[in-house]
């Protein structure tokens, strides 16, 4: 039997800010456990919680950029339930009424493919404190002495990014994350680091037989910490469950961990006992009112984002998924290539120059592209004289160097230097004539048979000319005298 | 030591500690003396703060000397133990925080005391402010100063016991549902709910965070009036704090009731009272006539269903607001074999019976299933409720009612829990609707069984924000009858 995967991912996003999500405490990855605490994080008797101005913000232009609908009201719910690593043993979430509803992620595949998956929600929570189990030598609470509890994270605000279950394949999961990834970098809201738990996502998957309707039981995979582990995670789980059921077993329904070491999940809980959240509006927190002035502001500081980028430079401008790619996850390099190609009317050579030249000599010096001597305009003025043939590639490489170590312009270094292209018929004759007059041998070489010399020739006949002469002619002009 | 009486009132004390003719350490050490000497049985406080109160005191006669101005310079203040005061116990009255130390000072305690308030000692009150006779205390019991069989009132009976023992000039209690009010009718006190909003929670152990205000306990409606000043207002910390302005009540107290409408409820069972508690309050409302008022009749259709509504309503929030005690962070800790089996037995030694019947109450309230069916319908009952009050408020600018059903009983008189939630028949309404509300001194009644005569309070209850009509209009009716001061309490005789 053939069989589709579906899949459906939730992601949690802390969300960028100075303070946590309903205290004054900075909201800051690495610091000394529990020292960025305070009576309202630490849920101590009586403390309340107010929430972040700037966490609301960002919950809306995240919701406005993947084109979700913003409620004109919203509210706070307390979801109830005993962890030990949660303060007030409920979490400040939302409920029926999160700040965003709908909306939908456009991803592209490797082969230039746009796809979209639609989101049931976006919604604003507390993250909680983080436990760690010791004595047991691998980590696990089974068998653990004792546990920590480092409450610094809790508190922070947290996006909850939950998708419709209408991914197919890992790879397009992937593809997801990654557009969900760049557009949140863009708008600033998060760090997304997958290594510091500032993005963190959980994948629900299930199988059916291609062309089935119904969904089939699903599990949820927990603890990938890399794209890459998501990718085999859940390739891996849907091996797991075709095996199960052409073996003739069932799929439960459960929670299942990644092992990155043994490349495979395993049971973490079944969810047969589900959990009753006991979700009611927190009492301690007004509904928030948005008001449309509020979200017309915000919506007039987007800017593109990052799929409509992918487009336009794919599109428009003809560059390969890979060298889209490179300018998506890069919003400084692809604001200057923009200028250049703006100024230059060329995105091929803008191309050429600021993801080739340029970025090699980004990674070899440290310095970004951004950041180096060269403009924008002068990589444009560049491009325009190799255009107007002014100068060959050759010296167009050289002037590249030249501009990053701030020379100048390229049009001053050219005349100062006197590096212009020489295109006269007259004086390539000569550098010609002179360079076989020397080299008789490989002239007879040649003319024997051995056509392949002429490279070496040509070597020549740049090198006497300083690289100025126009390759093309030169090539003319020996074929003329050899022949 | 000066001659200094602890009968005296707060607006008086502050007006002698800022012309210089008291000290605040004078002061503090007349009421500890008194503390030291009635509080064993009286039982008022959980804890005394007599090194605190001594080194605040020396803190505000030296804020007095270098000219500030203090408008509650060396008053005595009695703290509800749900406060938070920073390096005190506070406990909630439960066995589940007994030995918790608050790292920080509530916002209305930390006003007070920035006003110049000296803190004598965190009264009793029911555990986590759940009762109405402050029996439910896991740590400790408080007497009725007049009648020390008798219990002071709940949830604030600690505070309300402390002020009429005059082992403090004010006390600042919390109403969930009456818990203000209903103490200050059993111990001969005026007890003021604000609107919903208006004294910041911020620090305040929470019951019922849609319901819980803070509130003064004092022995006039001008020493309420003063603390209520002092305290009122926005707060940063609290959300659900009001971001708006207040006016003073304390230059609004007024002469008479001339001009004001003072409606009482139709529907408001007086059967509940019985007959001679029934004629004092029929005596309090003429005395509101002979002060000027025009009273009228007003309906509340929907009052019956208050005390239904408020037990989904409180109890809801509380089981959620006391997930926190569950032995991990702070406060006890029974050890187990896993986390599960400790929080199971930390909470069931923890908590007193009262309370965990509230937190199933509540938690079956909230369940799925039942969510719509209790919780969603109690809501709508609530905004019900106020819309009446609303409409009522169309035809009158006071209610006048009962402020509980009968004066102080004694203990354990009343076993079943329903019974007790009873008494709150009267004050439940205005919890619901945020409304601000008070009771004061209204009169006089030897109950059955009794051999002092019991004080009985008047409630008074205005629109959202009214405060100082309601305080100004308490003020007129307590100078034409003067309750108050009718009898003394019965615990100067007894040695500790």
């Amino acid at each position: 039997m053939n069989w589709e995967a579906v899949i459906g991912i939730e992601c949690h996003v802390e969300l960028k800010t100075q303070t946590k999500m309903f205290c004054g405490c900075p909201n800051e990855f690495g610091a000394e456990p529990n020292t960025n605490v305070c009576p309202v994080c630490l849920g101590m008797p009586g403390a309340l919680p107010v929430p972040n101005r700037v966490a609301i913000e960002h919950m809306v232009r995240a919701g406005l950029a993947f084109g979700a609908e913003i409620p004109a009201f919203s509210k706070f719910d307390r979801k109830n339930y005993f962890y030990p690593d949660m303060p007030k043993d409920y979490q400040i979430s939302q409920f029926d009424m999160p700040l965003t509803s709908g909306g939908e992620v456009k991803y592209w595949l490797d082969d230039g493919t746009m796809k979209s998956c639609r989101l049931t929600r976006i919604h604003l929570e507390e993250d909680t404190g983080k436990s760690s189990h010791a004595g047991s030598g691998d980590g696990r609470i089974a068998g653990s002495e004792y546990s920590l509890v480092d409450f610094n994270r809790a508190g922070v605000p947290l996006m909850e990014c939950v998708s419709e279950p209408e991914i197919r394949s890992s790879q397009d999961a992937v593809a997801y994350l990654t557009s969900l990834r760049e557009t949140l970098l863009q708008l600033d809201v998060s760090d997304v680091k997958m290594e510091e738990g500032s993005l963190r996502c959980d994948a629900n998957v299930s199988i059916r037989p291609v062309g089935a309707t119904e969904l089939g039981t699903k599990t949820e995979i927990k603890n990938m910490n890399s794209f890459r582990s998501v990718q085999r995670a859940i390739d891996s789980e849907i091996r797991r469950q075709i095996e199960t059921v052409e073996a003739g077993g069932r799929v439960v329904q459960e929670t299942r961990g990644w092992d990155e070491a043994r490349g495979e999940t395993h049971t973490m809980r079944s969810k047969e006992e589900a959990h009753d959240y006991r979700y009611f509006p927190d009492p301690d927190l007004v509904p928030m009112e948005l008001q449309g002035d509020d979200i017309d502001r915000l919506r007039s500081s987007l800017a593109e984002l990052p799929w409509q980028r992918f487009q336009r430079l794919t599109g428009e401008y003809g560059l390969n998924v890979k060298q889209a790619g490179q300018l998506i996850d890069n919003a400084r390099l692809a604001e200057y290539f923009d200028r250049v190609v703006t100024a230059s009317r060329n995105p091929q050579q803008s191309t050429n120059f600021v993801l080739g030249d340029l970025s090699r000599l980004a990674n070899e010096s440290g310095v970004a592209v951004a950041d180096s001597k060269a403009s924008p305009d002068d990589v444009a003025e560049l491009i325009a004289m190799v255009d107007a043939k002014t100068i060959n590639s050759k010296i167009a490489k050289t002037l590249v160097e030249r501009m990053w170590k701030g020379d100048g312009s390229p049009k001053a270094i050219v005349e100062r230097e006197g590096l212009s292209q020489t295109s006269d018929p007259g004086a390539v004759e000569t550098f010609v004539d002179d360079v076989l007059a020397a080299n008789p041998n490989i002239v007879a070489e040649y003319r024997a048979g051995k056509t392949n010399v002429a490279g070496f020739l040509v070597g020549q006949i740049m090198k006497a000319s300083r690289g100025k002469a126009d390759p093309a002619l030169v090539n003319t002009v020996l074929k003329r005298k050899l022949e | 030591m000066s001659d200094f009486s602890i009968e005296r009132g707060a607006a008086d004390i502050a007006r002698a500690v800022t012309a210089g003719s008291l000290s605040a350490a004078d002061i503090v050490e007349a009421v500890l003396s008194r503390v030291d000497a009635v509080d064993g049985s009286v039982g008022a406080y959980l804890t005394p703060l007599h090194d605190l109160a001594r080194g605040t005191a020396a803190n505000v006669d030296a804020r007095v000397r270098a000219g500030e101005r203090l408008p509650l310079a060396g008053v005595p203040l009695a703290v509800k133990d749900n406060m938070c005061l920073t390096g005190t116990r506070t406990t909630a009255g439960s066995k589940i925080l007994e030995h918790w130390v608050a790292p920080y000072t509530a916002t209305a305690v930390a006003r007070l005391l920035n006003a110049g308030c000296v803190p004598i000692g965190k009264a009793n009150l029911d555990e986590f402010a759940m009762g109405s006779s402050c029996e439910n205390s896991a740590l400790g019991v408080t007497r009725n100063p007049y009648d020390l069989s008798r219990v002071p009132g709940g949830s604030s009976g600690g505070s309300a016991a402390a002020v009429a023992a005059l082992e403090a000039t004010i006390a600042l209690g919390s109403d969930t549902g009456g818990s203000i009010r209903e103490p200050a009718a059993f111990c001969n006190l005026v007890g003021f709910k604000p609107t919903y909003g208006r004294v910041s929670r911020y620090g305040l152990i929470a019951f019922a965070s849609s319901l819980d205000q803070i509130g003064p306990l004092t022995r006039s409606v001008e020493d309420a009036a003063l603390t209520y000043d002092a305290m009122a207002g926005f707060d940063t910390m609290d959300a659900t704090s009001l971001d708006r302005e207040v006016e003073p009540s304390a230059t609004a107290l007024r002469e008479d009731l001339r001009g004001l409408r003072i409606g009482l409820v139709r529907q408001f069972d007086t059967k509940l009272l019985g007959t001679d508690v029934d004629a004092i309050y029929k005596k309090a409302y003429d005395d509101l006539a002979a002060c000027g008022a025009e009273i009228v009749e007003v309906t509340l259709p929907t009052a019956d269903y208050g005390l239904a509504t408020y037990y989904l309503i409180a109890p809801a929030e509380c089981s959620s607001n006391l997930s926190r005690f569950d032995g991990v962070r702070y406060g006890l800790r029974v050890e187990a074999k896993d986390v599960q089996a400790m929080y199971e037995e930390t909470r069931a030694a923890g908590f007193g019976p009262e309370v965990k019947r509230r937190i199933l109450i509540g938690t079956h309230a909230l369940s799925s299933g039942y969510y719509d069916a209790y919780y969603v319908r109690a809501q709508k009952a609530r905004t019900l409720i106020a819309h009446d009050f609303e409409k009522a408020f169309a035809g009158c600018d006071l209610i006048a009612c009962p402020a509980a059903s009968s004066p102080a009983f004694a203990f354990n008189a009343k076993s079943d829990p329903y019974s007790m939630y009873m008494m709150d028949y009267y004050t439940i309404p205005m919890s619901l609707a945020g409304l601000p509300a008070l009771s004061v001194p209204c009169g006089w009644v030897t109950p059955p069984g009794g051999s002092a005569p019991m004080p009985l309070g008047l409630q008074l209850c205005a629109p959202l924000f009214a405060e100082p009509l309601l305080l100004g209009a308490a003020h007129a009716y307590e100078r034409a009858t003067k309750h108050a001061t009718q009898h003394s309490p019965r615990v100067e005789a007894v040695s500790p």
